[in-house]
């Protein structure tokens, strides 16, 4: 049996995940041709490279299937109910970074908390007849932060895609997105709600509390560890 | 865990207890239409409800409790009074207490009733405290009643009032707008800057959406009109913080509570009912000496209560949930029954701990 370490199959995530682990002495590489997701690890034995989709990282992870996995931290609390008692986070990678904000109109001059929208939520369905929507995928991390923070009399409309657009499309009164410049939220005459993010997320290293953990397996762990530099 | 047909026969024998005392035997279907519990509820009923889809009824729920099916069909023309006992399968996802059953079975009571609400109150709590009886549980109670009152009696704007009644049920919220409305906490970012400004409503970007320019005006409106608003005097403030953090014993509480309302005479008449309450519990046998009464009781529990609340639990098994739960629903009736509305009180038993319950006794 080996370590199976799931790392992002394709794109920017995957090659900052090699440059990662390369610049702490494990090389991670694709083999075979472009389109086949096969991988191999150099420096250090025990370690096997599984290539998955980013989204799908975290269940793997919570089903033990995989032992380590590297995806976004917004990805796992989304995903995963009660995800500390499923994985561990190792070590936050330094990259990959994208706040989960929730935008408003801009033209919402009386609105810049929580607290605002809070209030406009309640003004809002005892006018319209229905709840205020908000825009979003992110479902888990959306509710929880409301829930957190008083936040009642609001709904979640999923939204796949080009969220910032449901607001002019009057399908939503407000989004929650994950934004890494802004750029499209003042394109669609949107700002950011004051007082910090839903959450920050950024590339992780997180280990599987559910896998399979055999003498061998914590003594790759322990060997990777070192190599990579993460203390405990 | 006792084995399903145990937990069965076990909710069959309650049930027959509550067919003895005269209710009628209901069995709403499973499967809800997610509106009527999303627009009870909110979002949060989605994190705790199984919902799935069905081509013909659309959004649907697993039943997440039997009171919202039972009130609906009670208001399609029940007779009055009445009184139901209904068992089965309640659906609850338990994301962030994975030890706990997303599937159980409850047993519950309900009763209709317009002549004497504290009779009504009584009737309900004993029958369940007689059920129980043998498990030697502790009973907590509270009123939320007593605290609405409290809340419509401040010395402050209907606005004031409303937000804070809106947020009875989420305690760390309440406190912050109380501690704002008393002007013992800043007002929110942006509020003083945007009531500066000579023309509010000015922006460089267009509106878009739903909400209307006439909607963000009245908001500013009514945010001027709060600025105005002089601060919940310090001594009220006080007499709610001590309403709050009282616990007593049921035969103690009304001359503490009478007390209070020399200072607070709003709570005054909700204070004559929970004394009521309390004479007619002790008429149907309930020992009130040793019943306790929480300030803040319920606070956390669904939204619908609005009156006497209630719950059965085991000492010393803090991992286990209540035993059995209740309270009075009165502003349910109102909401579902489209205009017309029907002082109404019940509660639920969990007959799988008090198997387990029994199992440890025995």
């Amino acid at each position: 049996m080996s370590v199976k370490l799931g790392v992002p199959s394709k794109g920017r995530l995957m090659e900052k995940t090699f440059d990662w682990f390369g610049a702490r002495g494990v090389t991670l590489a694709r083999t075979g041709s472009d389109r086949e997701y096969a991988g191999a690890v150099e420096g250090l034995d025990g370690l096997e490279l599984v290539l998955l989709s980013a989204g799908e990282i975290p269940r793997e992870l919570a089903a033990g299937r995989i032992h380590l996995g590297v995806t976004g931290s917004d990805l796992v609390r989304e995903k995963l109910g009660a995800w500390e008692e499923k994985v561990l986070e190792l070590e936050p990678m330094g990259f990959g970074h994208a706040d989960l904000i929730i935008a408003v109109p801009k033209a919402w001059v009386d609105v810049t908390t929580l607290d605002d929208l809070d209030a406009v939520a309640a003004a809002f369905r005892a006018r319209h007849g229905f709840r205020l929507r908000i825009a979003t995928k992110y479902h888990r991390l959306v509710r929880d932060y409301l829930r957190e923070h008083g936040v009642a009399d609001y709904q979640l409309v999923d939204s796949q895609g080009a969220t910032e657009g449901t607001v002019k499309n009057e399908t939503a009164e407000a989004i929650a997105d994950i934004t890494s410049t802004g750029e499209t939220l003042r394109a669609n005459h949107l700002k950011i709600l004051a007082g910090g993010p839903v959450h920050r997320s950024q590339a992780t290293l997180f280990k599987s509390r559910k896998a399979a953990w055999t003498d061998e397996d914590r003594a790759v762990l322990a060997a990777l560890k070192a190599k990579l530099g993460i203390e405990a | 865990m006792a084995d399903k047909s145990a937990i069965r026969a076990e909710a069959a024998r309650f049930r027959a207890f509550f067919e003895a005392q005269g209710a009628q035997l209901v069995d709403p279907p499973i499967l809800q239409p997610a509106e009527t519990l999303l627009d009870l509820y909110g979002e949060d009923i989605r994190a705790r409800a199984y919902v799935t889809a069905d081509p013909a009824l659309g959004e649907a729920m697993l039943r997440p409790d039997f009171t919202v099916p039972v009130v609906e069909m009670h208001m399609q023309g029940g007779a009055e009074p009445a009184r139901y006992t209904y068992e089965g399968e309640i659906f609850r996802k338990q994301e962030e207490a994975t030890h706990r059953a997303p599937e159980y079975i409850q047993v519950g009571f309900e009763l209709f009733d317009r002549a004497d609400p504290a009779a009504a109150d009584a009737e309900v709590f004993a029958l369940i405290a007689e059920a129980l009886a043998p498990l030697g549980l502790r009973a907590a109670t509270g009123d939320i009643g007593i605290l609405s009152a409290a809340v419509s009696g401040l010395s402050t704007s209907e606005a004031r009032k409303r937000a804070l009644m809106r947020h009875l049920w989420r305690p760390r919220r309440f406190r912050t707008l109380l501690d704002r409305f008393a002007g013992r906490a800043a007002q929110p970012e942006g509020r003083a800057e945007l009531l500066a400004r000579s023309d509010p409503m000015a922006c460089d970007a267009p509106l878009v959406g739903l909400r209307s320019e006439a909607e963000i005006a009245a908001r500013i409106a009514a945010l001027i009109e709060d600025a105005k608003t002089p601060p919940i005097p310090e001594v009220e403030v006080a007499l709610l913080d001590d309403l709050l953090g009282l616990r007593e014993t049921m035969s103690n509480i009304t001359e503490h509570l009478r007390d209070l309302a020399v200072d607070m005479p709003a709570i005054s008449p909700a204070v004559e009912r929970l004394a009521a309450r309390g004479r007619a519990l002790a008429a149907r046998g309930v020992d009130i000496d040793g019943l306790d009464f929480e300030g803040s009781y319920g606070r956390t529990a669904l939204e619908y209560y609005d009156g006497f609340v209630f719950g059965f639990y085991a000492e010393g098994r803090p991992d286990l949930p209540p035993v059995a739960t209740g309270g009075r629903y009165d502003a349910l009736t109102r909401v579902l029954g489209r205009g017309h509305e029907i002082p109404a009180v019940g509660g639920v038993i969990r007959p799988e701990l008090v198997l387990r319950l029994g199992e440890g006794r025995a």
